[in-house]
C-alpha cells in the first residue's frame, strides 16, 4: 500500500513538473521572442540607411492567396522571384470559400503568412491587430486612386487594392448572333437589350426556342452549394443594396431595409427559371460547373466578373471564341438602369503581417512592389493573372489583353454607363453571407417563399452588425 | 517481479504521459482557459470570464444542433448495433465465405470519413436527380443520408466485436441449452446475449462516443445546408469558430460544453450496460 501510493506520489510530481516545466517553458520563449524582435527592430532601423537590400534578403515571404483558380500563376511567381532575388516566397492557398479559417489558423502558427489578404473595411476590423501600416511604401504611392485603399482611423493605411475588378453578365455573342438571325426575335441586336424588361422577355424567348439555338439553356446553373453561393448572396445582392445606399446616400448601414429586394428576385428568378439545371437540383452545382457550361456552348449566359476568363478558357473542349465573350449589365428592373454599367471595384487589399519579424514584412513589401513594378511581375499580373492594376506603374499598353478584361476596360470608360460601386465589402459578415446563400438555396428548392428570404436577409444584416460590434 | 514492476511504474508510464500530455492534456487544460477568453488567435487572449457561456444560450443554431445531434444518435446507435450484431450472428453459422464477407463488410470502415462523405454525396444526389432534388433540398434527406452514411461506415467494426463476443460463448453452456430443449430464440436471448455483454459495452460506447462526436461526414455530405438545420454539435462548434469573427471564445465554450456532455452521457452508458455483464 505504501509502496504503491509512492509511486503514485511520483507520477503526480512528474505530471507537475511537466506542466510547470511546459508552462515556465512557454513564457519563456514568448517574453525571448518579443526581446528578440525588439531587438531586430533596434538592428532593422540603424540598418535601413544602410541598405534595405541586404535587409530585405535576410527576410521571407509567405502569401496566402485567396484564388484558388490562379494558384499556379503565384506559385510560378514564386519560383521567379527566388530565383532572381534569391529570397524565398512561399504561396498557400486557400480552398475556395475557407480563407478566412484558413487564415485564421495560419496566423497563429510560428510561420505566419506574412502577405494576406483583407477584403476591405470589415476585414481590416477582423484583422487591424494583423495589419501592418503601409502608408509609407512605394506601392501605396503607386496607387492611383487613394481612395481605394483601406484606412484605419488612426489615418494609416492597412490595406493597399491589387486590382480592379467588374462583373455582369457574361454572353456568348455567336449564339446571341443566332438568336438575333431567328424569325421574329424580340430584338435584334445586343444594344437593345439595355433594361430588365426587355433582358426577360429576350431570355424567356431563347429558353422557348432553346433547340434551334442549340444550347441546354440560357443560363449557367446558379451554383447554390454552400460556399459556391458567391455570385448571388454577394455580387447580385450588390446591385439592389447599392441602389438603397444611393437613394439614401450612405456607404454602409445597420439596418438595411433591402428596398429593392424585388429586384433581386427579379432577376434571380429569371437566373433559376430559364437555366440549363432544375431550380432544385442546383444546391449540387459549383461554380466550375457554371463556367464550363458556358465554355462548352451549352448556355448563352453566365453571371460572373472578368476574373472568370482563365476558367472558360482553361475548360477542356472549349467552344466559345474569344471575341464572341462579351459582357452584359445586370439588369433588375430599376427606373433608370438603361444607364447602368458594370459592377466595378474591388475586395482584394493586400496586407503585410503586422506581428511578422521586420526583416519578413521588408521582404515582402521588397515582393509585393517587384510584383507591380518590374517587367517580370507586370508582365505576370497583366497577361497571367489579368490584373487590372489599379497602379500608375503600369502603362496603357499594359493591360491585360483577355477579352473580359478588355470589356471590363469599355465600360469603364464609356461615358454613357454609370458603373456599380463594390458595396458588399461593407456586408456584416460571412456568416450574414453564408445564411443569405443557404436561403437562396431553399428558395430555389421551393421549401422557402421569397418573403421569409426577405425578412431573413433584413434581420440577419441587423444581427450580424450588432454581433460585430 | 511484481515489486520491481510497482518501482519502475512511472519510468514506464513516462513516454506515453508525455506524448500525451503534449496532444490531449495540455491543449485541453488550455482550451478550458481559452472559453472564458476573448481572442482571435490563440496566442492573444483577453480574460472576459463567463460572457461566451451566457452568449451560447443565445444562439438557436447550437440548440438546434443539439436536438439534432440527439435524434441522429439515438436513430444510429439503434440501427447501427441492431444490424452489426443480426450480420454478426449470420456469420457465426460457418456459412461458406465467411471471411470473404466479413472483410467485405468491414472495408468501408478503412475509407476516410470526408471521402465517404463526397461519395455519398454524389450517390444520394444521383438518385434525388430523378425527382429533380438534392440532398441539400431538405434537412429531412441530410438526416436519413447522415444515417445511411453512419450505418454502412460503422456496421462492419462493430460486427467484428460481436463476433469476437459470440465465438466466445462457451459451447458447453450451447449444449446445456440444446439438452435442455431451448428454442433458437430462447438461446439468443436467455444465453448468448448475456454472454456477448461486453462487446455490446464497448459497441455502445463506440457508438455512442462516434454519433455525438461526428464531424468529417456531416462537414462532407452536407456542411448543415440547407441553412444549418443539419449540422451537428462538432459541426456548429467549428462553424462558431471559424465563421464568426469575435465568437472565437464562444466556440470554445461550446467545446467545452460539448466535452461534458459527451463525457457524462458515454460514462453513464458505461455503468448501465456494465452492471448486466456476466462473469463466465
Amino acid at each position: 500500500m505504501k509502496k504503491r501510493f509512492a509511486s503514485l506520489l511520483l507520477c503526480a510530481t512528474f505530471v507537475t513538473t511537466l506542466l510547470a516545466g511546459c508552462g515556465s517553458g512557454d513564457n519563456n520563449s514568448a517574453a525571448e521572442s518579443t526581446q528578440q524582435s525588439g531587438a531586430a527592430n533596434t538592428t532593422e532601423a540603424t540598418e535601413t540607411a544602410g541598405g534595405e537590400q541586404s535587409n530585405a534578403a535576410s527576410g521571407q515571404v509567405y502569401y496566402l492567396n485567396f484564388k484558388p483558380e490562379v494558384d499556379g500563376v503565384w506559385q510560378e511567381l514564386a519560383r521567379k522571384y527566388t530565383e532572381e532575388t534569391g529570397v524565398p516566397v512561399k504561396v498557400v492557398t486557400a480552398a475556395s470559400g475557407t480563407y478566412e479559417q484558413t487564415l485564421m489558423s495560419e496566423i497563429a502558427n510560428a510561420q505566419a503568412p506574412t502577405l494576406f489578404q483583407i477584403n476591405g473595411p470589415i476585414g481590416y476590423s477582423n484583422w487591424s491587430e494583423y495589419c501592418l501600416d503601409l502608408k509609407d511604401t512605394e506601392l501605396y504611392s503607386w496607387l492611383i486612386d487613394k481612395d481605394l485603399a483601406v484606412a484605419g482611423a488612426d489615418g494609416g493605411v492597412y490595406g493597399i487594392p491589387y486590382v480592379v475588378e467588374g462583373y455582369g453578365i457574361i454572353y456568348n455573342d455567336s449564339i446571341m448572333q443566332k438568336y438575333f438571325a431567328l424569325k421574329d426575335a424580340e430584338v435584334t441586336s445586343i444594344e437593345q437589350i439595355n433594361n430588365f424588361e426587355i433582358l426577360e422577355e429576350v431570355v424567356e424567348d431563347m429558353q422557348e426556342r432553346k433547340e434551334e439555338l442549340g444550347i441546354e439553356g440560357v443560363f449557367a446553373s446558379t451554383s447554390l452549394t454552400p460556399g459556391e453561393d458567391w455570385r448571388w448572396h454577394t455580387h447580385l445582392a450588390n446591385i439592389p443594396i447599392s441602389y438603397e445606399y444611393a437613394d439614401k446616400n450612405i456607404t454602409d448601414t445597420d439596418a438595411l431595409e433591402f428596398t429593392y429586394a424585388d429586384n433581386f428576385e427579379n432577376i434571380f428568378d429569371l437566373y433559376i427559371e430559364n437555366s440549363i439545371t432544375a431550380p432544385g437540383l442546383l444546391g449540387s452545382k459549383s461554380v466550375d460547373d457554371s463556367m464550363a457550361e458556358f465554355a462548352l456552348g451549352k448556355v448563352a449566359m453566365v453571371q460572373n466578373g472578368n476574373w472568370a476568363w482563365s476558367q472558360i478558357s482553361g475548360v477542356e473542349g472549349n467552344v466559345v471564341q474569344e471575341q464572341d465573350v462579351k459582357f452584359l449589365p445586370i439588369y433588375t428592373g430599376m427606373e433608370g438602369e438603361e444607364s447602368q454599367g458594370l459592377c466595378i471595384g474591388t475586395e482584394n487589399f493586400f496586407s503585410v503581417n503586422s506581428q511578422a519579424s521586420s526583416e519578413d514584412q521588408q521582404a515582402t513589401i521588397a515582393f509585393v512592389e517587384w510584383l507591380f513594378s518590374s517587367e517580370t511581375g507586370k508582365a505576370a499580373v497583366t497577361n497571367k493573372l489579368g490584373f487590372i492594376a489599379p497602379f500608375n506603374t503600369f502603362t496603357d499598353e499594359e493591360k491585360p489583353m483577355d477579352p473580359l478584361a478588355q470589356e471590363v476596360i469599355r465600360y469603364m470608360n464609356d461615358e454613357t454607363k454609370e458603373s456599380v460601386i463594390w458595396n458588399f465589402t461593407s456586408f456584416p459578415s460571412q456568416q450574414f453571407k453564408d445564411d443569405f446563400g443557404s436561403a437562396l438555396l431553399e428558395y430555389a428548392a421551393g421549401s422557402l417563399e421569397w418573403d421569409a428570404v426577405e425578412a431573413l436577409v433584413i434581420e440577419r444584416w441587423a444581427a450580424e452588425k450588432a454581433a460585430a460590434q | 517481479m511484481q515489486k520491481t514492476l510497482k518501482r519502475y511504474f512511472s519510468i514506464f508510464v513516462l513516454p506515453t504521459l508525455i506524448a500525451f500530455s503534449f496532444a490531449f492534456i495540455i491543449p485541453f487544460v488550455m482550451g478550458v482557459y481559452l472559453s472564458f477568453c476573448e481572442f482571435k488567435t490563440i496566442t492573444n487572449a483577453t480574460f472576459v470570464g463567463f460572457e461566451n457561456y451566457i452568449k451560447i444560450f443565445a444562439d438557436k443554431d447550437f440548440i438546434n444542433a443539439f436536438l439534432f445531434t440527439i435524434r441522429f444518435a439515438v436513430v444510429s446507435i439503434a440501427t447501427i448495433n441492431l444490424f452489426a450484431f443480426a450480420l454478426a450472428l449470420a456469420l457465426t453459422r460457418r456459412i461458406k465465405g465467411t471471411n470473404l464477407f466479413r472483410t467485405v463488410f468491414f472495408m468501408p470502415n478503412l475509407i476516410g470519413g470526408i471521402i465517404l462523405g463526397y461519395i455519398w454525396q454524389q450517390m444520394i444526389n444521383a438518385i434525388l436527380l430523378r425527382y429533380e432534388t438534392t440532398l441539400v433540398a431538405n434537412a429531412n434527406y441530410g438526416f436519413w443520408g447522415l444515417i445511411i452514411l453512419m450505418n454502412w461506415q460503422l456496421i462492419g467494426y462493430m460486427m467484428i466485436i460481436y463476433i469476437a463476443g459470440l465465438q466466445n460463448v462457451p459451447t458447453e453452456l450451447m449444449e446445456a441449452a440444446q439438452i435442455d430443449g431451448a428454442t433458437g430464440w430462447q438461446t439468443l436471448l436467455k444465453v448468448k446475449i448475456p454472454m456477448v455483454m461486453p462487446s455490446i459495452t464497448i459497441c455502445l460506447f463506440l457508438t455512442v462516443s462516434n454519433s455525438f462526436k461526428l464531424f468529417d461526414q456531416n462537414l462532407a455530405l452536407t456542411a448543415g445546408a440547407p441553412s444549418k438545420k443539419t449540422a451537428m454539435l462538432a459541426l456548429d462548434i467549428y462553424n462558431t469558430f471559424y465563421g464568426r469573427s469575435g465568437y472565437e471564445g464562444v466556440g470554445q465554450a461550446k467545446a467545452v460544453l460539448f466535452f461534458i456532455v459527451v463525457a457524462v452521457i458515454a460514462l453513464s452508458q458505461l455503468v448501465l450496460t456494465r452492471r448486466r455483464e456476466v462473469e463466465q
